[in-house]
């Protein structure tokens, strides 16, 4: 039950994937460089990227750059929600290696930028909501996570993705404390991780991901509580064991594995019943899995909700 | 003369400094420099001004005696009833702005989080304070039992530092410092209050 919704999860069927992505990649490479985004030279600020539309994403009112860009989480520049926006500036996004590894039949190191060139980028649209009861509408520019896992071939064993972020307190200055255990840690069991919304964004706005939104790859996961949606990924491991994750290991009282938005299930210090959406004064009605009910609520038949935070 | 002057300037110029970071609120909302989340930072500004000023009320008796700043306890009155203002107004956006006056909302929140449940009670246990502390009203009570009621004042902070202790979610740093602070604070006023006793029981 657990990976119900996971495709092609026999180790025989996995070969043919890989084979049909060399050769879309071939292909990819024959039409010309339409794909490559920002390939070569390190991109010191936002370049543009070539992206196509998707049908998942939602007509609301997108909040605006600068708000997306100046009011972040992202403990590892520091605590506060300006911290972010004012020393990112800190950290390198380019050269970058994203290692895939763990319970699949072709792990290693990939380079950001070839990355982005092997998968198709589409703009997916999102609500965003923060565990601390505040959302945005964020058009994000990325590639299913779908699409990557495939790539590698994950064996029937894989039961789990887990993620991790750099650990550099010198570009990080706020791992300088340890507010947290870094690095900071997150995890999505792999029917969750191969559910077509489930997305890796490297870009906002049409344009590379700024820092402090988590470049050069981040992932979103729109039904679940905006912690989920670890920044800036050094390691994706595919394991059959339930990875541990930073803020259940900090407070597991208050946050858990799932961290599926829930207006019915209220913070121990908060209600999670409304939200502000960030640019309006009045609350909003918190909705279940944030809105994405259909496309993921068949995800947890069976799990009791109230674990489901 | 050019004293005179100062003297004439000392008054309105503690009343600016303490509406300093109201009015800068202000500035900042009229210059859309209040975040992305208005709200949130307007009622943590005025919450941690509201424990500011507590502390500042504080260190004023302390201050005039052992710093020998005398002319300090003239404002001790005025800086208390700014620390009450910062808090009633912290509430009010609370209530208003983070609760859109939604009483069954806001009753469950008060009752179900111990932060908010030790917020109301210190806010609660300011009233009687401020209103002790109109000229009026003091004249009327024993000076032994006016004293005694602003004890409290030394309960509010401490019941302020733990309600913000209570509400971060990881960073515990700044709640330690204002902790180290109020906690320094009362260590003075204990041995201040204790030396001239052993002063006298030793003559
Ligand atoms: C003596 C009384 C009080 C003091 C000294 C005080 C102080 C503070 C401080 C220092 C903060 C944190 C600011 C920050 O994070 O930068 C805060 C936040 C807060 N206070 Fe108070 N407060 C008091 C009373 C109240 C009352 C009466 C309420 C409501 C009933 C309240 C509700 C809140 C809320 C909701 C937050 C923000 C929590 C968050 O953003 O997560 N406070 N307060």
């Amino acid at each position: 039950m657990l990976i119900r919704n996971a495709p092609d999860l026999k180790d025989c069927d996995v070969t043919d994937q890989g084979l049909y992505l060399a050769r879309r990649q071939f292909i990819a490479g024959a039409a010309g460089l339409g794909l490559a985004a920002c390939g070569g030279a390190s991109p010191a600020s936002a370049a543009p990227l070539k992206y196509s539309p998707n049908r998942m994403s939602i007509d609301e009112n997108k909040t605006p750059l600068d708000d997306v860009t100046g009011y972040n989480n992202f403990y590892e520049f520091g605590t506060g929600k300006e911290d972010p926006a004012a020393y990112a500036k800190m950290m390198r996004s380019r050269p970058w290696t994203i290692t895939v590894d763990g319970l699949c039949d072709r792990p290693g190191s990939v380079d950001i930028d070839e990355l982005i060139r092997r998968f198709p980028l589409e703009e997916r649209i999102y609500r965003m909501r923060c565990v601390e009861a505040w959302s945005m509408v964020i058009p994000w520019v990325g590639f299913p996570l779908a699409s990557l896992i495939k790539s590698v071939g994950p064996k029937s064993s894989a039961k789990y993705v887990a993620f991790e972020t750099l650990r550099d307190p010198r570009q990080m200055p706020g791992q300088r404390s340890a507010v947290i255990q870094w690095p900071y840690r997150e995890g999505l069991r792999l029917d969750e991780a191969m559910n077509p919304l489930t997305l890796l964004a490297v870009g906002l706005y049409g344009q590379t991901l700024p820092n402090q939104n988590g470049a050069p790859i981040r992932l979103v996961v729109p039904w679940k509580y905006g912690f989920k949606g670890i920044k800036s990924i050094v390691r994706i491991r595919l394991t059959d064991r339930r990875p541990q994750t930073s803020w259940q290991m900090l407070a597991p009282g208050e946050y858990g594995f799932y961290g599926n938005v829930n207006p019915a299930v209220d913070h121990p210090r908060w209600s999670q019943a409304k939200e502000r959406r960030i640019g309006e004064f009045f609350r909003r009605k918190t909705l279940p899995f944030n809105g994405y009910g259909e496309q993921v609520a068949h995800l947890y038949r069976g799990l009791d909700p109230r674990k489901l935070y | 003369m050019a004293r005179a002057n100062a003297a004439r300037l000392e008054s309105p110029a503690v009343w600016a400094l303490c509406a300093a970071p109201l009015l800068l609120i202000f500035y900042w909302g009229f210059t859309s420099q209040l975040t992305a989340n208005p709200v949130e930072f307007v009622l943590r500004d005025l919450g941690l001004w509201g424990l500011r000023f507590l502390c500042l009320t504080l260190a004023v008796t302390l201050l005039a005696k052992y710093a020998n700043l005398p002319w300090l306890m003239r404002y001790r009155r005025r800086i208390g009833l700014w620390a009450f203002a910062y808090v009633a107004l912290h509430l009010t956006v609370y209530l208003g702005a983070a609760h859109e006056f939604d009483w069954a909302e806001i009753g469950a929140d008060i009752a179900k989080r111990p932060y908010i449940t030790i917020g109301m009670a210190a806010f609660a246990l300011l009233i009687p304070l401020a209103v002790t502390s109109a000229a009026a009203v003091r004249r009327r009570m024993k000076p032994r039992s006016w004293r005694a009621l602003h004890r409290l004042v030394y309960v509010i902070a401490i019941m302020g530092v733990a309600h913000y202790f209570l509400l971060v979610k990881a960073d515990i740093r700044s709640p330690l410092l204002y902790a180290a602070i109020v906690a320094t604070l009362l260590g003075a006023r204990l041995v201040a209050s204790a030396r001239p006793r052993k002063a006298r029981a030793a003559g």
